[in-house]
């Protein structure tokens, strides 16, 4: 193990490569007002994140990262376009490995620009690689918002559109959407009962609680409806298995999701904006030929990168976090920003897992 | 030293307790009045009794304050991490059965799974503005079973007793508690989830990974574990 000065001296070299790069130093509190991240993430902040609290405040969380904090200063007063570094303490809880750290350091760089997305994610990613240079990892990276246009455009109704967008993080739940939608698995017998039943309310007891009579039969409405509508078509399921298999270096990768476009136009765009972020890699040097690409990576992060998204792993050290992760957020300042949205990209590196793997380049 | 020996302070957890090892030769009593927390031990000499509140036998486990303890899987469960790391089981004793389910309004028609409850909290926050409440004291083992189960949209509440009365009094919509014969749910108007089990628990004899043992002990916790046919 590092010491603590050694990481703070590593996170201060790293920090000024960001500053170089053009990154305006930013500083964060520790304490984040805890309804902000459980608004965001949801109940399972909680298990990752330390909460504590005061009578004065309420809940307030230790920062679990620095990204939230970042893009609520920029949306409040920053110009555009804007890059930011910053480095400092994180904290998980680790609750299932003792191995993990729950404090350790991070130095993050955060671009904001609306003007050239696929520039900004290659300008990123570049800045990291170069940081990381000589320590042998393995860059991984996906787009997230492949799967997100794919879903957008499947021949459905909108309400499993909605249904399956929501579980694009979730994999498990989205294939058991999937399998549902297309007809593959039966309807549940409870449900089957409820749509063949002329008054679902005959003999529902009493009515408690405050999700009202008027939300039930809302949702039973819909129910119904949605057992009216089509499957959705098998051609379209093994279009969408198809996007989740691509996994190859970054050309053949295009290409194979260029093949299934024809198929599913409404991912044009989105391969599109793939091969512009390739060509802007190549543009600043990376070796684009070589570059590893799944498009379902990073789909088991927490619901906040909507785009491209990377990470770096020591390959030798199998059980070591990765040393750098980042990716596009735009959805996230979507929210941070009431509706105003300003597309962003980012990543952070751990100054403690540089040193590990023998000392930054 | 002697080997310490956890056990619940009340009720019929400890009356049930003291039965089970009355019936294998060992006679636990208190020491004196109802009142005394002080406890006895005849059959196996050097063990102490020691009366505790049921919620704090896993934490006295994970301290190694006592060697031995019965208290309920899901206590265990809830409060240790890697729980299997810091406790062996060492025998599940036939009582204190209960089982930790979701359970959900009985007038919400349309909701029987998992599947229903992820569908309705989502419509939920759209409609009210904030999550779907689920009440609770088993925050833990409630979050890793909705994330498991891919179940977003909820807000965990906190609710360390009469949780089935929350939903009435509107501070949640679903609960998340124990239930051994599903009686309580049904008088509060509610009904479980067909996959909405997350635990079967039962009370079960806990032994410390970390409580420390001179020989002496060594000798008397094999004595304990060979007369409570455990050895």
């Amino acid at each position: 193990m590092a010491t603590r000065a050694a990481i703070k001296g590593e996170a201060a070299r790293l920090r000024q490569l960001f500053e170089n790069a053009g990154g305006v130093p930013v500083e964060t509190d520790v304490l984040q007002p805890a309804d902000t991240l459980l608004d965001l993430y949801g109940e399972d902040i909680r298990a990752r994140a330390y909460v504590t609290s005061d009578a004065l405040r309420g809940e307030q969380m230790l920062r679990p990262d620095f990204t939230v904090p970042v893009v609520q200063m920029h949306m409040a007063d920053g110009a555009e376009p804007a890059r930011y570094t910053y480095s400092g303490a994180v904290f998980r809880r680790q609750e299932d490995d003792t191995r993990r750290a729950n404090e350790y350091q991070q130095v993050g760089y955060e671009v904001f620009d609306r003007t050239d997305p696929a520039g900004a994610d290659a300008e990123v990613f570049a800045l990291f690689h170069k940081a990381l240079d000589g320590l042998n990892l393995r860059a991984a990276t996906g787009d997230i918002g492949i799967l997100m246009a794919a879903v957008a455009g499947l021949k459905t109704t909108q309400r499993r559109q909605a249904a399956l967008a929501r579980h694009i993080w979730r994999p498990t739940r989205f294939r058991a959407l999937m399998e549902r939608f297309s007809g593959q698995t039966d309807v549940p017998e409870s449900r089957q009962k409820l749509l063949a039943c002329d008054d679902p309310w005959a003999n529902s007891g009493a009515m408690i609680g405050l999700r009202s009579r008027a939300e039930i039969d809302q949702r039973i409405a819909g129910l119904r409806e949605d057992a009216q509508a089509a499957p959705l078509s098998m051609e379209e399921v093994s279009l969408i298995d198809a996007i989740l298999q691509v996994r190859a270096k970054t050309p053949k990768a295009l290409e194979h999701l260029k093949e299934i476009s024809a198929d599913l136009p409404a991912i044009r765009p989105a391969v599109a904006r793939f091969e512009q972020r390739a060509e802007a890699l190549d543009d600043r040097g990376i070796d684009v030929e070589a570059l590893d690409f799944a498009a379902s990576y990073g789909r088991t992060h927490m619901e906040y990168y909507d785009g491209f998204v990377f990470g770096f792993y020591a390959e030798n050290h199998p059980e070591m976090p990765p040393v750098a992760t980042g990716g596009r957020y735009d959805a996230l300042t979507r929210m941070l920003g009431d509706g105003a949205e300003i597309p962003a990209v980012g990543g952070v590196i751990r100054p403690d897992l540089v040193l590990e793997l023998g000392a930054g380049a | 030293m002697s080997i310490k020996l956890g056990v619940p302070s009340k009720g019929r957890l400890m009356e049930k307790t003291f039965d089970w090892f009355a019936q294998r030769g060992v006679t636990l009593g208190r020491a004196g009045s109802d009142r005394d927390y002080a406890g006895s031990v005849k059959g196996v000499d050097n063990v102490e009794l020691i009366l505790l509140s049921a919620g704090e036998i896993p934490r006295e486990l994970a301290a190694g304050r006592i060697h031995l303890g019965v208290t309920g899987t899901d206590l265990i469960r809830e409060k240790l991490g890697l729980w299997a790391r810091q406790v062996d089981d060492l025998a599940e004793l036939g009582f204190g059965h209960a089982d930790l389910i979701i359970a959900v309004p009985a007038c919400w028609v349309d909701v029987d799974t998992l599947d229903d409850l992820d569908a309705a909290a989502a419509a939920f926050r759209r409609a009210h503005g904030f999550r779907l409440r689920i009440a609770t004291k088993y925050h833990r083992l409630t979050r890793e079973f909705l994330r498991e189960s891919g179940v977003a949209d909820y807000q965990l509440v906190d609710s360390q007793g009469a949780t089935e009365g929350t939903i009435k009094n509107e501070t949640a919509e679903a609960v998340s508690d124990i239930t051994s014969s599903g009686a309580t749910l049904f008088a509060n108007h509610l009904k479980l989830l067909q996959d909405g089990l997350i635990l079967k628990s039962q009370a079960t004899l806990f032994r410390s990974q970390k409580a420390e043992m001179s020989e002496q002990d060594r000798a008397t916790m094999a004595t304990l574990l060979t007369q409570l046919n455990l050895g």
